[in-house]
């Protein structure tokens, strides 16, 4: 077989995951933020931006998907023990899973407590469910949990892409990484 | 018993000729109000109202209406929300616990509509609007209509809240105030 190898992740997506980690980290944050503060025009803004946030995330993991179904990943290096890739394989499609919940159920929270979501203020985006306050209740907490777990496993995924850089010295992050051209074991 | 109980008949069978309709039927009514937040439309509502209405169809100019909301129930639709529009700088409802309607002249629009004019007070402030109802006869009769007001105007939201490119300057009031039929 003389087909070419790739050992890298292609350009286009190595910039989707990139932006994609960099809006939901910051979501992350400005979720846990907003939450906690009392009611202000600021508040109502904030909570807006994060609901565009939350549908730019859903739509660029969308495309990211769709990218991915025709540019297979790189495979796992040979060097890492059979249970390691299936836990990374494992971990990658929870994420995909949970990238795409996330912002779902806070879609579903949001038209549940009465406040549909309008992108950028322009684009309404249709209420699947009707106004009820306590599925909107019920829906708030799926959607922490649901934020929980995920930040769990980004904490797990990244400790795991440090743990391959600097204690396997292998080149899993690096071929993520937009800059360093050359495989670090070319093999 | 059974002239009444005729009257009842008629009144249900004939609404367009029912005669007049006059006190107030609460459960019949309602009172909501879209606001807009960021440019998303949220519907609210209050839960207590009283009022009295006199409303003939043969002689609508002569129909009158007078509507009180207790700000106290209203229900934005978010909890917090109820609790910050009971203060100074929303309803200040500890000073201004009412807003009153009342109608000062109702003309025909024909086809059951009509245009009804009055002054509404809120927070102390006293404005003249005007809406257009429609009229639905029976047993019970209801004008349902709605009308836009400036929350500026009544010095709805003030300090940071007047901010209206966040909570808009126009709320949309939508009513339906019923009476029974005598
Ligand atoms: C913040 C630090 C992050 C680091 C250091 C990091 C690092 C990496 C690396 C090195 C890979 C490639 C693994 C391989 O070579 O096979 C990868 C893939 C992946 N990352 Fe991240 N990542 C981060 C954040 C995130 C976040 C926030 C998400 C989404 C919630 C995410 C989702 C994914 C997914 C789904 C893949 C699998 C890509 C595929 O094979 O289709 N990552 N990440």
């Amino acid at each position: 077989m003389s087909l070419p190898r790739h050992t890298r992740y292609d350009p286009v997506a190595i910039t989707l995951h990139w932006l994609v980690a960099i809006v939901i980290v910051c979501n992350f944050a400005l979720g846990v933020y907003m939450h906690e503060l009392p009611l202000s025009p600021w508040k109502l803004k904030i909570y807006s931006w994060h609901k565009w946030a939350g549908v730019s995330a859903f739509l660029l993991v969308a495309l990211r998907l769709a990218w991915r179904r025709f540019h297979t990943p790189p495979p796992m290096p040979e060097s890492m023990p059979a249970w390691q890739r299936q836990l990374a394989q494992h971990g990658h499609h929870l994420l995909y899973l949970l990238m795409f919940a996330v912002p779902i159920s806070g879609w579903l929270m949001s038209s549940a407590l009465g406040v549909q979501t309008v992108y950028f203020g322009a684009l309404p985006i249709p209420d699947l469910l009707d106004k009820d306050k306590e599925l909107g209740e019920v829906l708030k907490q799926v959607h922490e949990a649901l934020n929980l777990g995920m930040a769990a496993i980004v904490l797990g995924h990244a400790g795991a892409a440090l743990k391959h850089h600097y204690l396997d010295r292998d080149d899993v992050l690096t071929r993520m990484l937009p800059w360093s051209k050359t495989p670090r074991n070319p093999q | 018993m059974k002239r009444s109980l005729l009257a009842c008949l008629l009144a249900v069978t004939l609404p367009a000729a029912a005669g007049e309709y006059s006190g107030f039927a609460a459960d019949q009514s309602r009172v909501s109000f879209v606001s807009t937040q960021m440019n998303v439309p949220v519907e609210g509502r209050f839960q207590r109202f009283g009022g009295e209405i006199h409303f003939d169809p043969a002689t609508p100019t002569t129909g009158s209406a007078r509507l009180e909301v207790e700000l106290q129930s209203i229900d934005t639709g978010l909890e917090e929300a109820d609790e910050e529009v009971a203060s100074a700088e929303w309803f200040d409802i500890a000073k201004h616990p009412k807003a009153v309607f009342e109608s000062s002249a109702v003309e025909a629009l024909g086809d059951q509509t009509y245009r009804i004019r009055g002054t509404l007070t809120i927070k102390g402030t006293t404005r003249e609007i005007a809406t257009e109802a429609r009229f639905e006869p029976g047993a019970i009769g209801a004008f349902s209509g709605s009308f836009k007001l400036m929350r500026s105007d009544y010095a709805i939201g003030e300090g940071m809240w007047s901010d209206t490119s966040v909570v808009a300057d126009d709320i949309e009031i939508r009513y339906r105030i019923a009476a029974p039929a005598q």
